[in-house]
């Protein structure tokens, strides 16, 4: 298998909302046979961890120029939109 | 699902639940929940406070796919003892900001009040609120909800559904 991809779950206190958003993201990903790995963190952590992962996807606004891929979406608890966010996520991925 | 995993349905405090709550503002929302799970043991004396000013920070108001919005006020784990949910239904909407966008308010109606301790041991249960948030009948629910049976019974509907 090939290495899993890293996407980095950012939230405010990286308990709560980031731990909703990572286990959709790995269960949906499994389910379209993408190998993905998440690591939750404060969106104030990202600066420091943004070089380690393939994409960020972030609930609470994030400094710009991280140098990566970054996804802003609350889809993964209102459900607004979902299907597309996870479409989007897995074009990253795949690239 | 095993009966004694810490879901939802056995989180929420039944003396933090405030149904048809009158109030003026999301921290009048938040202060009177945390003194209810205060007084039950379950947080600390910084826990109201520290929600409160996790909320100016990073805001935590939800637009959701139906007429009704949420939010779900949290904060760090030292704050807290033990797990525990609080849940107010509001007459009239407060203001919250919105978690994606702190310059926009959103009215709110449906408030989850989380005391978190170990993310991964509260996972089922966060998958729960959300399951909650993204069902629109669900909240309709939880607002008309006139009892601690009736929000059992909204709960448990999409409890056992995901189980």
């Amino acid at each position: 298998m090939s290495k899993p991809k890293v996407i980095l779950v950012a939230c405010g206190t990286a308990i709560a909302t980031s731990t909703v958003v990572a286990h959709a993201i790995e269960e949906e990903m499994k389910k379209r046979g993408l190998n993905v790995t998440t690591r939750q963190c404060k969106a104030t952590e990202v600066p420091s961890l943004a070089a380690d992962a393939d994409l960020i996807v972030t609930t609470t606004p994030l400094p710009s120029n991280l140098g990566k891929p970054v996804i802003q979406t609350l889809a993964f608890l209102t459900g607004i939109g979902k299907e597309e966010v996870l479409k989007q996520i897995e074009e990253i991925l795949k690239q | 699902m095993t009966s004694n995993s810490l879901n939802l349905l056995n989180l929420l405090v039944p003396e933090a639940v405030a149904l048809n709550l009158k109030a003026a503002s999301a921290e009048e929302v938040i202060r009177l929940l945390a003194a209810a799970l205060l007084q039950g043991g379950y947080v600390r004396e910084t826990f109201a406070q520290a929600a409160l000013e996790r909320e100016a920070r990073l805001p935590t108001g939800l637009q959701l796919a139906g007429d009704i919005n949420a939010a779900i006020p949290h904060t760090d784990i030292e704050h807290v003892i033990r797990p525990a949910v609080g849940l107010a239904t509001l007459v009239e909407p407060v203001v919250f900001k919105n978690m994606i966008d702190p310059s926009q308010s959103i009215p709110v109606r449906l408030v989850f009040l989380l005391a978190l301790e170990q993310p991964k041991s509260q996972v089922e249960m966060l998958q729960q609120v959300a399951t909650v948030l993204q069902n629109p009948q669900v909240v309709q629910d939880l607002i008309q909800a006139q009892s601690l049976e009736a929000v059992h019974r909204a709960l448990a509907a999409v409890i056992t559904a995901q189980s």
